[in-house]
């Protein structure tokens, strides 16, 4: 048992415990915080896989920015609960019963098709991967017109984010 | 041969399609401006056009005669060339063809002239001007017709004018088709004519067929050079085709056993009777025979049966004829006689003289048509005197009374004549002239040329012989017969009293052909022999033997004592004591002889019960029981449309509704069923098309796992 | 370092969880949040072998995911604010009308 399997087991159980209260929480509120701690969590995962910039990223974007926004239409609709009962009753078992499924599989896939994957890799890894410069030379360099097409496609989001909100204006 | 023929061919001859054109052009004219035209101008272009034609003729004889008679022919236009068949148009200019060109040319322009009077108050008279121009279109249509017959060089361009006369007949016959008994008359009388003539072109066409079939062609040329040979080879279908041809004849030439449409057609205006019906369409059998002379020559006893038939239809006809009181239909009966004379000549090999007697009687009984036409003419306008008078002072009911009677009036009636002679002089004396030349009296025409044909009968065929002498007896007892009653004693009618004579351009005509039928007989006087020495060119080209006999003094004597002898009984009869009103006919002391004479033997009654009433029979039997009950109930209705109802019904309700219609609806039917389960799938909730992704994704690693 | 499947299975585990998450839960919202952590599953696996292979290319594309990501919460969350306008429900059983 090293250090860094009891922190990965600690911190994967956090992570699971996060996603399963996600889940089962009934307040939509819990239920949005519980994945900002998930999210944390991964953040933290980032850092020991030797990505500090994506980690931060993960913190800005998802916890900060995309989980604020979800918190605000949360508050904005006032529906932090449903009511009435389940009209799909055999839904929620079938999923269950599928997502052991796949569980299995994954698990028969990850066991006993033995890959290159079980292999630890390099121990040491440069001083500067995972940082903002060779994530800027990465980006601006090799993957410059993806970059490119990201900021429209976000552009896009954006007009089509006032379209749908001005279409509400103009109905009521 | 032909190629001799054509290398001599002058331009002169060229000419001779013009002899088509000329009357072609003229009825065009007609057709297309006459509406526009004054009747005067009408009857000009069209005796114009008939005239030219005539002018044609004269130039070919006088090129003829500078050819010294060789026969020329001239190709026109190609026409049909299939296989071995080879038909054209082609003029074939000989002595024969030009004595009927001529002929036919002369008379027909003289008649087109007397038409231009006569038609003028005959479309008057039966109440329709419009038909003037159509009746000239007809006759010059017709004289095309006829000179495509005469001058065509083969058995096709014959037939093409010989079926073209028969229509030109049967157009000109029912000319007023709306007048006649019962309004339908004159149509029936061109429908019989027609009729008539289809049963002998049936033979003639028999005739060319057999006649292709045995050599190989249809032009003269060829087939008169191997008649010879082919005789020799194949008597029975040279037979065959004589007889064929004969019956031909026996249609157009009006003999028996088809002569029976003639007096019928008298039904037609008399321009038409003169021009058609006696001098020119008519002879075209007579024609026939002589132009194919090579192919009788061959066969006695073909030869022997056209005299015989044509030796009986003389003598039958004339005794038809002493019974008539219609002036046109003695006439009629009179022109089938002297037909039965000319066919009786060329079947017996006289050729010449069975041409020469069809030239004279052109003139001569085209003479006697027309001054008919005049003296019928002559009573109508008497009629139409009386009629007019009485209007102006008798009471009303009278005069209803006598219209009734003048309604019923016929003026064709000899009955109703008499003492014509002074009321319509020109007429009398060339309607005499034309009499004692058909009756046989010296020096006139008809005398020469009847004279001939019992002269070459004597020699050749006795039997005939004695038949011609017999219908001479009686030609010429009619002929007294009919002038007496015309024109001698009392006017017996009020229309006779004031009949009146013919304009002159009507007796001009008759003026010309009176000198005609005179001097006629000029053409073959006896010793110089001028027509035969004419047409042998023509005969002796295919070896056919012309024998002109020495002059008879004892037949010539005869025959002349005959005639005068009986021209002597009809006056006994009739011009010693002429007939008075409403009195009954001397002959009618002959009993049933005179009965049958007056009902034409009743020819027309026993083919009626032989043949048409048998024929109507057949044909209600095909109708009612072949065609309606057998065709119509059964077979059409029982067993086609039942079957096919029945298969139709299997069709419809098996086939269809039960296959076809049950395939396309259990497809319908499956689609909506699988529809109606795929239906419940879509349940709208968003977590289910989820969670079917979601098990296609456990399903395909699954899949995968076990791979 | 740890094995890569390690994280690979934590990867697999969370995304199921998500994925079960978007199957069972009927609010929108929380159905949306489910979708969110099984691409952060995804994104996980990425940075784990983008560690492995020792490449950047496994890391850049986490930026993409991201960005996509922002696009498709501004986007969707629009949307269901539109929708609880138009319907005033964020049931997703709710909004059935596309059942045959």
């Amino acid at each position: 048992m090293t250090l860094d399997l009891i922190l990965f087991l600690l911190l994967a159980v956090i992570a699971v415990a996060a996603a399963v209260g996600m889940l089962v929480s009934k307040n939509t509120v819990h239920a949005a915080l519980f994945l900002v701690l998930n999210f944390a969590t991964i953040a933290v995962f980032y850092l020991i896989l030797g990505g500090p910039f994506i980690s931060m990223a993960q913190i800005t974007v998802y916890t900060g920015a995309i989980m604020v926004l979800f918190l605000f239409v949360i508050m904005l609709l006032g529906v932090e609960k449903l009511s009435g009962q389940d009209k799909l009753s055999w839904q929620v078992p079938t999923a269950l019963t599928l997502g052991a499924l796949l569980l299995l599989e994954s698990g028969y896939f990850l066991i006993f098709r033995r890959t290159p994957l079980e292999m630890s890799g390099t121990q040491s890894i440069p001083e500067a991967f995972g940082g903002p410069s060779a994530v800027a030379d990465a980006l601006f360099q090799h993957y410059a017109l993806p970059v490119e097409i990201a900021g429209v496609l976000l552009l896009v989001a954006m007009v089509g984010v006032i379209a749908l909100t001005k279409w509400e204006k103009g109905r009521s | 041969m032909l190629l001799s023929e054509v290398s001599t061919t002058s331009t002169l001859f060229q000419l001779i399609p013009w002899i088509v054109f000329f009357p072609a052009i003229g009825l065009l004219i007609n057709i297309i401006f006459g509406g526009r035209m004054s009747e005067k101008a009408i009857g000009a272009v069209a005796s114009l056009a008939s005239g030219l034609a005539f002018g044609i003729a004269v130039l070919m004889a006088i090129g003829l005669a500078q050819n010294h008679g060789e026969p020329v022919v001239v190709p026109f236009l190609e026409w049909i060339h299939i296989g071995d068949l080879q038909l054209d148009w082609t003029f074939r200019v000989d002595t024969l063809s030009n004595v009927m060109t001529l002929a036919v040319t002369l008379v027909g322009t003289l008649i087109h002239i007397y038409a231009i009077g006569y038609m003028h108050e005959d479309v008057r008279h039966q109440g329709d001007p419009g038909r003037y121009r159509r009746f000239f279109v007809f006759l010059n249509l017709f004289i095309v017709m006829m000179m495509i017959l005469v001058t065509g060089d083969s058995y096709a361009m014959l037939f093409v004018g010989w079926e073209g006369v028969g229509l030109c007949s049967y157009l000109l016959i029912g000319f007023w088709y709306d007048k006649g008994e019962g309004g339908i008359g004159n149509a029936l009388a061109a429908k019989k004519a027609f009729v008539a003539n289809r049963v002998g072109d049936f033979g003639f066409l028999v005739a060319m067929f057999l006649t292709f079939w045995a050599f190989g062609s249809l032009d003269f040329a060829n087939v008169f050079e191997k008649a010879p040979e082919i005789a020799q080879t194949m008597p029975g279908v040279v037979l065959a085709i004589t007889l064929f041809m004969l019956l031909g004849v026996t249609g157009k030439s009006a003999q028996i056993p088809l002569y029976v449409w003639l007096p019928d057609a008298m039904a037609g205006p008399t321009p038409v009777s003169a021009l058609i019906h006696a001098a020119t369409m008519v002879t075209a059998g007579v024609y026939l025979v002589a132009r194919s002379a090579p192919i009788f020559v061959q066969l006695p006893q073909a030869q022997n049966t056209v005299a015989m038939v044509g030796g009986l239809t003389a003598l039958f006809a004339a005794t038809i004829a002493v019974g008539q009181f219609d002036i046109k239909k003695v006439l009629a009966y009179s022109t089938i006689s002297q037909l039965g004379f000319m066919v009786a000549a060329v079947g017996m090999g006289a050729f010449v003289a069975g041409m020469f007697h069809l030239v004279t009687h052109a003139f001569f009984k085209a003479l006697l048509f027309l001054s008919a036409g005049s003296v019928i003419q002559g009573m109508e306008r008497g009629e139409h005197h009386v009629a007019h008078h009485q209007q102006d002072d008798l009471h009303a009911a009278r005069r209803k009374k006598k219209q009734k009677e003048a309604h019923t009036f016929d003026p064709q009636d000899m009955r109703n004549m008499g003492g014509l002679r002074t009321k319509m002089p020109v007429t009398f004396w060339v309607y005499l002239t034309g009499a004692v030349a058909l009756a046989g009296v010296p020096p006139l025409a008809g005398f020469w040329s009847k004279d001939e044909i019992l002269l070459e009968a004597s020699h050749l065929n006795m039997p005939v012989y004695i038949l011609l002498t017999l219908a001479a007896i009686l030609t010429a007892f009619y002929m007294g017969r009919q002038i007496f009653m015309v024109f001698f004693g009392e006017t017996r009618t009020a229309p006779a009293e004031h009949a009146e004579e013919s304009p002159p351009v009507m007796t001009i005509p008759l003026i010309i052909l009176a000198i005609l039928a005179f001097f006629g007989g000029a053409l073959n006087l006896p010793g110089l022999h001028t027509f035969e020495h004419w047409l042998e060119h023509t005969f002796m080209a295919f070896e056919v033997e012309l024998e002109a006999l020495p002059f008879s003094i004892p037949v010539a004597t005869l025959s002349t004592i005959l005639a005068l002898a009986s021209i002597t009984g009809a006056w006994a009869l009739y011009g010693r004591k002429p007939l008075q009103k409403k009195q009954p006919d001397p002959l009618r002391k002959l009993g049933w002889l005179f009965t049958g004479m007056e009902n034409k033997w009743w020819v027309d009654e026993i083919y009626w019960f032989l043949i048409l009433d048998r024929y109507v029979d057949l044909a209600w039997f095909l109708a009612d029981e072949v065609d309606w009950r057998f065709w119509h109930d059964w077979f059409h209705e029982k067993v086609i449309l039942a079957t096919f109802n029945s298969l139709s019904r299997l069709l419809a309700l098996r086939v269809d509704l039960g296959g076809i219609d049950r395939i396309a609806n259990g497809l319908a039917d499956g689609t909506q069923a699988l529809a109606a389960c795929m239906r419940r799938l879509q349940t709208g909730f968003v977590r289910n098309y989820a969670l079917s992704v979601f098990v296609g994704v456990v399903v395909i690693i699954g899949y995968l796992m076990f791979r | 370092m740890l094995p890569v499947t390690y994280y690979v299975a934590l990867s697999a585990i969370l995304f199921i969880l998500g994925a079960v998450g978007v199957l069972i839960r009927r609010n929108l919202i929380v159905i949306f949040m489910s979708v969110e952590l099984m691409l952060n599953a995804a994104n996980l696996a990425f940075v784990a072998f983008a560690r492995y292979y020792q490449s950047m290319s496994g890391q850049v594309f986490v930026f993409f995911v991201m960005a996509v990501a922002a696009a498709e919460v501004a986007v969707g969350l629009s949307l269901i604010v539109a929708i609880y306008r138009a319907r005033h429900t964020i049931n997703v059983d709710d909004l059935s009308e596309m059942k045959g």
